[in-house]
């Protein structure tokens, strides 16, 4: 019981989020409004879904945002020099780099995830001012280039969906994923056993930088622009979503579904608030909050559970 | 963060613990003296007043809430929430500066208090991560800042708070003053007082500082309640130099600088070990490095990426210092 409020708990309390608004909103549960609502949240949906894993090996990627940015702005740049592959390629290329980078230096330089991706975040920002020449150039993306098709509500939905399922199934039923739990549950344990602690921690470092990358694409194909100033703080809202979602900062557990409820809770708040007309910032008030609620609760959970089993295991 | 795994002593790491004392326990002295000595011979008119005032006024709020930051490093935590609390308490200022600029200080400094109890509660009573309590505080915090204050930046009008941000004492500026004064204060408390030993061995190893029976919860309340005050200072500082109240910008990404500077002045992040001296250096460094650079021309996106690349060499010279010691 516990373990089932522990992991689907954000999805209970999007259920009720959705039906207090459906119920007090007539606009709310309307076919457009929750379109809108699940194209929006697409790009953040991608990018925990890399954050997800990095998180269940016990590191952490701080550098999502501005990589997500990054290849936004590579994506406009290769779609208007190189077309459809230009656009797809050099983003994705870039951002997989970073994130091949960052995971040889926590995997092999064995420095904290913590500062490498700190390092990660200040860099592709520099080198997104660097490509946009300070800021002031903003690549288009040519009307007539194929990456605008991408860009329609369905076909982003769709990618996000595609990507949660291959995520889901590897997590679940591969011994890539496996090895996941097992380097966030105990890495000492993982190695003395034999697992490629090093080159696993590597692909789970690349597959984040990807993931941010491909989500930086879907946003520019969108938008129809590189934009500049966008996904500062992105990495700050992936964290919360999959937390929200169940996985457990300490490594070791988590699942892609808890964090795209997660996404989804996190998307519902910001639309009741708007419905609400209540100042827009009062939405990340609200995020704190249900992030500091959840932590709360679940921790009392976890430990709930501890005692629990000690009681089991412990007859005398 | 990650748990510090137990690193396989191999044959190199014990010939490291051989070859004395880490580089990493002078480099950022070493750093800091060797930019300097560049920026004379290069920079024009670096050595000027003026300049060494600029650069010393615009270190100060980085400084401040780093101090703050290194305390809670050496409790084995992290302190997110900082740049928020500056903008909440820049955002109170003006709505208290009808009672004289004191008043307003004063709010300004207990909200940051508030601000730390919260996250020390979190982290100490309900046995929170660090990361995910101070990750909370900066996410709200920053919305709380920016509802308290309507959404608008206000003028400051109040002499008396100009004047902090403004006046000089005997040629060096008042925010420098207040800023040596906490330094001072700071590593007294580390390196001179009781809670300051308690300080370094919750974070060194909290278990065993349980069971030596130290008041570990009260530390870690009050590491935290210091985090938030200090970075209430810094909100304040900064207000009174820019001489208006920005909830939006203020201290945006402010808390990275700050981790910057505490661990490239050798403060390891798993604990431990608080280094005062060398959190001044670090600011220092990264403030002169910036400097320096845009000096030259060099920009603005490039000195990021540098930026970057030293962080990422200073914390790989430590971790090699921290196998060997």
């Amino acid at each position: 019981m516990i373990a089932l409020i522990q992991r689907h708990g954000a999805l209970a309390v999007l259920v009720v989020l959705l039906a207090v608004g459906g119920l007090s909103f007539d606009t709310f549960l309307t076919p457009y409004s929750l379109t809108n609502m699940a194209v929006q949240a697409t790009f953040l949906a991608v990018v925990a879904l890399g954050m997800t894993m990095v998180i269940i090996t016990g590191g952490i990627d701080l550098s999502v945002g501005s990589v997500y940015a990054l290849a936004g702005v590579l994506a406009a740049y290769g779609s208007a020099r190189w077309g459809l592959a230009g656009g797809l390629l050099l983003p994705l290329a870039v951002s997989g780099l970073i994130g091949l980078t960052q995971g040889v230096l926590v995997a092999r330089g064995r420095m904290a995830p913590f500062i490498v991706t700190l390092c990660g975040l200040l860099f592709a920002r520099g080198l997104l001012q660097l490509v946009t020449v300070e800021g002031s150039m903003t690549y288009q993306v040519p009307d007539s280039s194929a990456l605008r098709t991408v860009g329609q509500g369905t076909v982003l939905v769709a990618i996000a969906v595609v990507c949660y399922l291959l995520g889901g199934a590897v997590l679940q039923r591969t011994p890539f994923g496996m090895r996941l739990f097992a380097i966030g549950g105990n890495e000492d344990a993982a190695s003395l056993m034999g697992l490629p602690v090093a080159r696993t921690k590597v692909s789970v470092y690349l597959m984040s930088g990807l993931l941010a990358g491909l989500a930086g694409v879907m946003q520019t194909a969108q938008s129809g622009s590189g934009v500049t100033n966008i996904g500062v703080g992105l990495e700050l809202s992936a964290i919360a979503a999959a937390v929200i979602g169940g996985t457990m900062l300490t490594g070791g557990s988590g699942a892609v579904s808890g964090t795209l409820a997660g996404v989804a809770l996190l998307s519902v708040i910001r639309e009741l608030i708007n419905q609400l007309g209540i100042d827009s910032n009062m939405q990340n008030v609200v995020s704190g909050a249900v992030l500091i609620i959840v932590v709360v609760l679940q921790t009392l959970l976890t430990r709930a559970r501890r005692r629990a089993s000690e009681v089991e295991h412990v007859p005398q | 963060m990650t748990a510090e795994t137990a690193t396989p002593r191999s044959a190199q790491a014990r010939w490291r613990a051989r070859t004395g004392p880490p580089l990493s326990a002078y480099g950022v002295y070493v750093a800091l003296l060797l930019l300097v000595v560049v920026n004379v011979v290069v920079t024009p008119s670096f050595l000027s007043a003026a300049n060494l005032r600029l650069q010393l006024v615009q270190t100060v709020p980085v400084l401040v809430v780093a101090l703050g930051m290194a305390l809670v490093i050496g409790t084995e935590g992290i302190d997110l929430s900082v740049g928020s609390v500056m903008a909440i308490a820049a955002a109170l200022i003006p709505l208290y500066l009808g009672y004289g600029a004191a008043t307003a200080i004063v709010v300004s400094l207990v909200a940051g208090a508030a601000a730390g109890l919260l996250s020390g509660s979190l982290v100490t009573f309900a046995g929170i991560q660090p990361i995910v309590a101070t990750l909370a505080l900066l996410i709200g915090g920053r919305g709380l800042a920016i509802v308290i204050a309507h959404g608008q930046l206000k003028q400051i009008y109040n002499p008396q708070l100009l004047a902090l941000g403004s006046d000089n004492v005997a040629g060096v500026p008042l925010t420098v003053l207040v800023a040596a004064v906490l330094v001072v204060a700071v590593g007294l408390l580390v390196g001179r007082t009781t809670f300051g030993r308690q300080l370094v061995a919750v974070g060194g190893n909290r278990k065993a500082a349980e069971f030596a029976g130290l008041p570990v919860r009260r530390v870690l309340l009050v590491v935290y309640m210091l985090s938030g005050v200090l970075a209430a200072v810094a909100g304040v500082l900064a207000t009174a130099r820019l001489n208006s109240s920005d909830p939006s910008n203020l201290g945006q990404l402010i808390e990275l600088s700050a981790i910057t500077a505490v661990v490239v002045g050798g403060t390891p992040l798993s604990g431990g070990r608080v280094r005062v001296v060398g959190t001044v250096a670090g600011a220092l460094l990264m403030q002169l490095i910036t400097a320096t650079l845009i000096a030259h021309n060099v920009p603005a996106s490039v000195t990021q990426m540098v930026e970057a690349a030293i962080i990422a060499v200073a914390v790989l010279l430590q971790r090699e210092g921290r196998a060997g010691a």
